[in-house]
């Protein structure tokens, strides 16, 4: 599924030709995407609990009022849950297009490998065990975490002499999930306080975001997202396999490495942000490649610009079907994401790809 | 997908060319019917129950008032003194006894379907039941509110909805059974964020009760979860032991089995069925408890070194293993009372680990 086609002896000019051509629709359907994204982070300032116009809510944009309930529900409230909500999902959908690439497995997410769980049970340890309290006390753990469960996930779905297929570490995934949980549960049964804090982080929720937390998980994401971008050649290159990729001047271990930085990066502080979201880093990357093909520069730009899409239309999702109440923008994304796994799983030869 | 190198199915990761070692044995009936016996399988089944019953007894003795080997034998028989004889029959032996119940249902559970699945990872835990049970259980315990009763009833109607949906999702097409068990997780992950969002919504106290719940606790059991437990496995035992031999057939894979006289897509409906029941008694009876059904079944095999499921033995080792994570559970913080779920799902998990590991290193992974 991630493996390019090469281009089979096609007359240069024409193939020269094809991929200008290529790229401009490319180009068109990513603006497309980014026009998409725009339209629901403007859907995301106006809709609410509060009912507020949308030329009121422009008026407080532009004028600085802040004694006016509407101004502080916009600006303390709303535009700090859609940024998160744009930076976290854009982490989420690169993480899961870089495991995607990099395990060549289309099922490969990391929720489904066991990366958000290993930073849920990190912040449940810190929460119980050392009362830790923040996104400035959570992120750590999580990013401890998340590395140990990926690099656990990873030593148990590909060692041994053959390759991991996907329903190894599928299946490595559900084990260590399994024992995270069972640790997470008795932290949780011997402590009820432990239990009332976590099970709100536990859902995913982009609800009552601050600011500063926003400030505080920019950097992380950030510095996940420039690696995963900078890896696209090499990634390309190992699409055909590690010999080949070698060949093609890619270091496959020193590849493997850095993109296992990244997806921790990007995943374990895009958890302890907004709690283990599920499906958008398995969902979003399948998206991708159908709309830009098996290039991994083009699928990880698409999968940034989308899986905010999907996080955000979620979350809107999940603010208007209980409204004045709220649905988890994480268990929205699962039912949305569930099926897709599903069909996925029913569809093809998976072991083969 | 259905080539052997990415899992092997069950019957390949046992030693190789059993037969040969252990010689089969003919017990001949009266009435010209005859009994293949294993003699090793016999032998591990003895030393199981013997194991068990040993164990049963250790557990009625401990607790914060602890009581001679003796003086529970004698309670047993029918004597004792009347403290003692409060102790043992309405506390402890009721527990225990619920305890062996469960265990041995969620054995045979386990074998059934690792059978139909043709792969030693298929479980009811991995198939979405326990998911399944839990969701339906928290609906009663959080949003409608109930008995204890209601809340076993809404366990047993989620985990059969559950199975019943990821059976027919896997069903069309070839290589059913690691299709059952991806459907599985996909259906199972699905499940887990809709438990997130009941427990976030619930009150405080309501959802400290369902965690524990959700957990799988044998804590408070008396001889009203017992009873009805006892009674389910009467009649379901012996339909999987009536299955059992159609279901050596089916592990030679779905032609063979054709060939031999054996309809798989029927046999494989009821083995679904039957263990479904059993696991869905074992929840209301004890809630969710994780992998006991899992391990018991493969581990079974490693000691008997047989091929094919060995259900008798399945049964015995796992009461002996939820008898033994019981006694942990209640005994390693005392006074605090861990549930046995969440000792069963550690060690559990641990194994599944190891099993995988394991695969991948002897090169059949």
């Amino acid at each position: 599924m991630t493996t390019p086609t090469l281009d089979k002896a096609a007359p240069a000019p024409a193939a020269a030709a094809r991929r200008s051509a290529g790229t401009g629709r490319r180009l068109t359907r990513l603006l497309a995407c980014l026009a998409l994204l725009a339209l629901l982070a403007a859907a995301g300032l106006a809709v609410g609990a509060k009912n507020i116009p949308p030329a009121q809510v422009w008026h407080v944009l532009l004028h600085h009022e802040p004694t006016d309930g509407d101004w502080i529900v916009v600006h303390h409230s709303r535009i700090p849950r859609t940024v998160l909500g744009i930076a976290v999902g854009a982490a989420l959908g690169l993480a899961g297009a870089l495991m995607q690439a990099l395990t060549r497995n289309p099922l490969a997410d990391p929720g489904l490998l066991g990366v958000n769980g290993g930073a849920a049970a990190a912040v449940a340890a810190g929460t119980a065990l050392l009362d830790l309290r923040g996104f400035g006390s959570y992120v750590w753990f999580a990013l401890a975490g998340a590395a140990v469960a990926a690099v656990l996930v990873n030593v148990l779905g590909s060692g041994g002499r053959a390759s991991a297929t996907p329903v190894r570490l599928a299946l490595a995934g559900t084990a260590i999930t399994a024992v995270l949980t069972a640790f997470v549960n008795g932290l949780i049964l011997l402590d009820p306080l432990t239990l009332n804090r976590f099970r709100f982080w536990q859902v995913g929720t982009l609800a009552g975001v601050e600011a500063p937390i926003v400030g505080q998980v920019l950097p992380f994401l950030a510095v996940g997202a420039v690696l995963a971008l900078a890896l696209a050649r090499p990634l390309n290159a190992l699409a055909l396999g590690d010999d080949a990729g070698h060949a093609l001047g890619a270091n496959p271990g020193r590849t493997r490495l850095l993109a296992m930085t990244a997806v921790t990066l990007l995943a374990g502080a895009a958890t302890a942000a907004v709690g283990p979201i599920a499906f958008v880093g398995l969902a979003v990357p399948h998206v991708a490649r159908r709309l830009a093909g098996p290039d991994q520069r083009w699928v990880l730009l698409f999968s940034a610009v989308l899986a905010p899409v999907l996080l955000l239309g979620s979350d809107l999702v999940g603010r208007v079907v209980l409204h004045p109440a709220e649905l988890q923008a994480g268990v929205v994304t699962a039912f949305l994401g569930a099926p897709l796994f599903i069909a996925l799983v029913r569809g093809r030869r998976i072991a083969q790809l | 997908m259905n080539s052997p190198t990415v899992l092997a199915p069950a019957a390949r990761t046992s030693e190789p060319a059993p037969a040969t070692r252990v010689p089969l044995h003919a017990l001949r009936l009266p009435g010209g019917y005859s009994l293949r016996l294993h003699r090793r399988a016999v032998a591990v089944c003895a030393v199981l129950t013997a194991a068990l019953s040993a164990a049963v007894v250790w557990t009625l003795t401990t607790g914060d008032f602890p009581l001679a080997v003796s003086d529970v034998l004698d309670v047993l028989s029918g004597g004792g003194a009347r403290a003692d004889r409060y102790i043992v029959m309405e506390l402890r032996l009721p527990r225990v006894l619920t305890a062996v119940l469960v265990g041995a249902a969620l054995g045979v559970a386990g074998s059934l379907f690792q059978s139909v699945a043709r792969n030693p990872l298929g479980s009811p835990d991995v198939i979405g039941f326990t998911l399944g049970s839990a969701t339906g259980a928290l609906l009663v315990i959080l949003v409608i509110g109930g008995s204890a009763a209601t809340v076993a009833g809404g366990a047993v109607a989620g985990g059969l909805l559950t199975s019943l949906l990821v059976y027919l999702l896997a069903r069309s097409g070839s290589a059913q059974g690691y299709r059952l068990v991806l459907v599985g997780i996909g259906v199972s992950s699905l499940l887990a964020s809709v438990n997130d969002y009941l427990i976030a919504r619930a009150s405080f106290s309501d959802a400290a009760g369902a965690a524990v719940w959700l957990t799988g606790s044998l804590n408070a059991r008396g001889w009203e979860h017992c009873v009805p437990m006892a009674a389910v496995l009467a009649l379901l035992l012996p339909a999987a032991l009536l299955l059992g031999r159609p279901l050596r057939l089916l592990e030679m894979g779905d032609d063979a089995a054709a060939s031999l006289g054996a309809r798989p897509d029927r046999l494989r409906l009821w083995l679904v069925l039957v263990g479904v029941g059993l696991t869905a008694a074992a929840t209301a009876a004890a809630g969710p408890i994780p992998f006991v059904a899992l391990v018991a079944p493969q581990a079974v095999r490693r000691l008997t070194g047989a091929t094919g499921p060995n259900l008798a033995g399945s049964a015995v080792l796992g009461a002996l293993l939820l008898v033994l994570s019981d006694l942990a559970a209640q005994r390693l913080l005392a006074p605090t009372q861990l549930p046995v779920g969440v000792l069963t799902g550690v060690l559990g998990g641990c194994y599944l680990v190891w099993l995988i590991a394991r695969q991948w290193r002897t090169g059949r992974g």
